[in-house]
């Protein structure tokens, strides 16, 4: 049903569809409003679950962690400082392949404190052993976490999942959403039904010591079913398409005019809305450019990467996330995707903008296609306002 | 894929850490024995077993390979040799 709501409100209705028995979170702009709706239909008696309210998104992810493990389905969301406080436990929850759905609504990270956009905080756990998923509109954010339970509680995978939506752009957005139908949902997601769980019945420990002898074999694992997971992120998605009537290709990247294109910027979330339209004005004057969305960054799609840009000469990457004293993190991958192989583009130039919330305008797109030139540039910032970097320091 | 990922309850003696051991492990030499027990009292993994003269052994799946028993040994009679490459009952 086609409905005029909010983001955040929009996946709080996806959540309830999908019933999870146990939510816990912690108040975090910009995901607020989704676990505060999420409250009220608690509260409400209209989606029968615990919420269970924690002093921190430490504790909130240990609770969806142990919850996790005894058989029920779960949910959480947080943002920025909230993801990174979590981080211990998101990388135990990976490790016990407990097939947990977040929300992150991206957010830059502190210092300087910071509640607006930008993607350093889901990126910077890109390691964690989640899947992550970036949503460009509040049509996918809302999809994608009912995909994320499918593909999570599928049996060959047993992976958590990170729904990425970018903060305020898409949580405080109004868009037309198309909230899919409970019998459907139910036919497209069958209830959780886990090999393992904690049961005093038959008791037995999980994500216990696991020395030398045993340890590596569980990284090598989760390796392996990441990359595996590529291949049932299509094959889910497909099903997806057939129940609900979407149009969805394959939920790794997504090409838009990059077919005959001399420039390409390649970028993930919201953002790509914004290229889109530069995009169209740019072939209307018969200019050959396009974009390459990234949708899935973990695990990254480098084989569909490289079909898909093998002969377009000039690369723009754009990231919303900077890896300090590096290359930018998705510049690294897009690059890695090319290292060695016999086709390519020449210039892959890596672009950083849109940080703590500064907007990322049609300009700072035509800047980019502008600053793609033969020459080859590296974590570029566009947008920069260079008066205020004349302080010196001690001054 | 999965590695491991449950485990029942059970002792610690399930955790079998004899692979740590490197390059020597004690070779009880069953000769001049007057099972003093001086070597089962100090040996920090609590793996050195027997009771009668030229009948003590370490048991390899724990045994780390310290040398202490050979050290305290009144009798020398335990030498340290290198590890064998393969084949510690594990």
């Amino acid at each position: 049903m086609k409905e005029f709501v909010e983001g955040s409100h929009a996946v709080a209705q996806i959540i309830k569809a999908c019933q999870p028995g146990v939510i816990s979170a912690y108040p975090i702009t910009p995901q607020t409003h989704i676990v505060e709706d999420l409250a009220q239909l608690v509260a409400n008696g209209e989606l029968k679950a615990q919420f269970v309210n924690v002093e921190s998104e430490h504790s909130a992810a240990s609770v969806v962690l142990g919850a996790s493990a005894t058989g029920v389905r779960v949910y959480t969301a947080t943002s920025s400082q909230g993801l990174f406080y979590m981080q211990e436990v998101v990388f135990n929850i990976a490790g016990m392949r407990l097939p947990v759905v977040m929300t992150c609504a991206n957010r830059a990270i502190s210092a300087p404190i910071n509640i607006w956009n930008d993607q350093q905080d889901s990126v910077s756990l890109r390691d964690a052993g989640w899947i992550q998923i970036y949503a460009e509109d509040n049509q996918e954010a809302v999809d994608f976490h009912l995909i994320g339970y499918r593909l999570a509680e599928d049996r060959r995978v047993m992976l958590p999942v990170m729904v990425c939506m970018d903060g305020f752009i898409l949580t405080h957005g109004m868009e037309t959403v198309d909230l899919p139908e409970q019998d459907k949902v139910n036919k497209f997601l069958p209830n959780y039904n886990p090999l393992y769980k904690l049961d005093p019945a038959e008791p037995i420990s999980m994500g216990l010591l696991a020395d030398p002898d045993y340890y590596m074999e569980t990284r090598f694992a989760i390796q392996e079913t990441m990359k595996a997971s590529l291949g049932y992120l299509s094959e889910i998605s497909s099903e997806f398409n057939t129940v609900f009537g979407r149009d969805y290709k394959d939920l790794l990247v997504q090409e838009y005019q990059t077919k005959d294109a001399d420039k390409v910027i390649v970028a993930m979330g919201s953002v790509c809305g914004t290229i889109k339209e530069v995009v169209d004005e740019q072939r209307a004057k018969g200019k050959k450019v396009g974009l390459l969305r990234i949708i899935t960054y973990r695990p990254f799609p480098y084989t569909r990467v490289y079909e898909a840009l093998k002969d377009v000469p000039r690369v723009a990457v754009l990231d919303k996330a900077v890896s300090l004293g590096a290359y930018a993190p998705l510049a690294v991958e897009m690059k890695a995707a090319f290292y060695g192989k016999n086709k390519g583009p020449k210039v892959i130039s890596s672009f950083v903008g849109g940080l703590g919330g500064r907007d990322i305008t049609l300009e700072s797109i035509h800047e980019v296609f502008r600053r793609l030139t033969a020459k080859e540039v590296n974590s570029d910032f566009i947008d920069l306002k260079p008066e205020l970097l004349k302080e010196e320091y001690g001054k | 894929m999965f590695g491991p990922l449950t485990v029942k309850p059970s002792e610690s003696k399930g955790d079998k850490t004899g692979s740590w051991r490197t390059q020597v492990r004690p070779h009880y030499l069953h000769k001049d024995c007057i099972a003093c027990r001086m070597c089962l009292m100090i040996c920090p993994e609590g793996c050195v077993h027997g009771k009668e003269k030229n009948a003590f052994w370490a048991d390899y799946n724990f045994c780390k390979g310290c040398g202490v028993c050979a050290d305290i040994c009144p009798k020398k009679d335990i030498a340290m040799v290198a590890e064998e490459p393969k084949g510690e009952d594990k």
